[in-house]
């Protein structure tokens, strides 16, 4: 039955529009506001501190989106780590 | 009594909120329960002509914000039901004419006397829809199922999130079984997989929408509109119902494929 009704089905163009819509919102939803951003550097800062002396002028939080996921990017001088 | 009030908002506009409003809230008074309609779409007001209504306009909204005149004053009561109100927006002022705190305040009051209250959203995501979801305990999101109005209904449904409304829930205007049926538009399945929130129900394509719209009579009051159908059962479902979404295909045995796909 299952079987039958695929093959009578023409592919149509819903499933690019399911495709492109998965691919658009993997990019929307990555997109956090530059307040969010702000207040999670300042609690990395606050945390990573405990550890190590950083640069903090010098370092940077960014969101990245590629084609199929989202990764966090920061980069933070260290100048030196405490004991 | 403390009644609740939720704002029926999209995104993109033209995809049928205010049909949903005047539907929802026209379902609601038809089960004995006492509604308010509540046109936020300051400049663009359409409600009060969906509902029939254009004719009774004394007050709107932001002469009730601005308080010079009472809630009372600008309650226009329904032709058809004593129990169904509206307070219809301005239509010669901005967007910003009123404020969230104003619209909390009112919502406030109106909660007392009322089971529902149901806001009309402009479409945009600015001061408008800022306005209409600041007194709200819940949210509908209306889509179509085509990529720019699911897209923007994503969209809205991070910023309802930001706005405290956790658990917004979904209608899906306008698919056409046809369609569907053909693999050229996205079926509920796949709607509902790629926003993932509860969903509230589906509305066919359905040319009684405008035959009602044009007469000023929601279509959820005509026994013999399929959209009116699943109207009444998007509010049974607010009622607390469980009813199963209809399926709006009634052609579609593989047995009938296979006649229009031989040239039957
Ligand atoms: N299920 C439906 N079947 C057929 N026509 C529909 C349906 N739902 C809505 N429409 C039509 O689509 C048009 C837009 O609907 P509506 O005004 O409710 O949208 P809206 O989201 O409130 O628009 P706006 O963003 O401008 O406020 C109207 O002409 C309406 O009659
Ligand atoms: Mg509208």
């Amino acid at each position: 039955m299952d079987f039958l009704s695929r093959l009578f089905r023409d592919s149509g163009s819903k499933e690019a529009a399911v495709e492109r819509l998965r691919l658009v919102l993997v990019h929307d939803r990555a997109q956090v506001s530059p307040g969010l951003l702000e207040t999670l550097k300042e609690e990395l800062i606050q945390v990573i501190s405990k550890y190590m002396d950083i640069d903090e002028k010098g370092m940077v939080v960014q969101l990245n989106s590629s084609d199929q996921r989202a990764t966090l990017m920061a980069n933070i001088p260290v100048r030196r780590v405490k004991r | 009594m403390s009644g609740k009030s939720i704002v029926v908002t999209s995104g993109k506009g033209g995809v049928g909120k205010t049909t949903t409003v005047a539907n929802i809230g026209t379902g609601l008074a038809l089960r004995g329960k006492r509604v308010v309609l509540l046109d936020a779409d300051i400049g663009l007001r359409n409600l009060d002509v969906v509902m029939g209504l254009e004719n009774r306009i004394v007050f709107d909204l932001v002469a009730v914000c601005e308080k010079k005149c009472k809630i009372r004053q600008a309650l226009i009561k329904d032709k058809r039901f004593e129990n169904l109100y509206l307070i219809p927006a301005a239509q010669t002022r901005e967007k910003d004419a009123v404020t969230p705190a104003q619209m909390k305040e009112l919502c406030d009051e109106l909660r007392k006397e009322f089971d529902y209250i149901i806001i009309d959203c402009p479409a945009g995501i600015e001061q408008g829809f800022k306005n209409a979801v600041a007194g709200a305990d819940e949210a509908i999101v209306v889509t179509t199922p085509e990529v720019s109005a699911v897209r923007d209904a994503d969209r809205i449904i991070g910023l309802l999130q930001a706005n405290e409304l956790y658990e917004p829930r979904l209608v899906i205007n306008r698919i056409r079984p046809e369609m569907v049926r053909k693999g050229d538009m996205m079926d509920i399945e796949d709607v509902n997989d790629i926003l993932a929130i509860s969903l509230l129900g589906v509305i066919p394509d359905d040319e009684m929408i405008i035959i009602s719209t044009n007469k000023g009579e929601p279509a959820v009051m005509d026994k013999n509109s399929r959209a009116g159908e699943a109207y009444r059962n998007v509010v049974a479902r607010l009622e607390g119902e469980d009813v199963p979404i209809m399926s709006l295909d009634n052609n579609h045995s593989v047995f009938q494929r296979i006649k229009r796909w031989i040239g039957m």
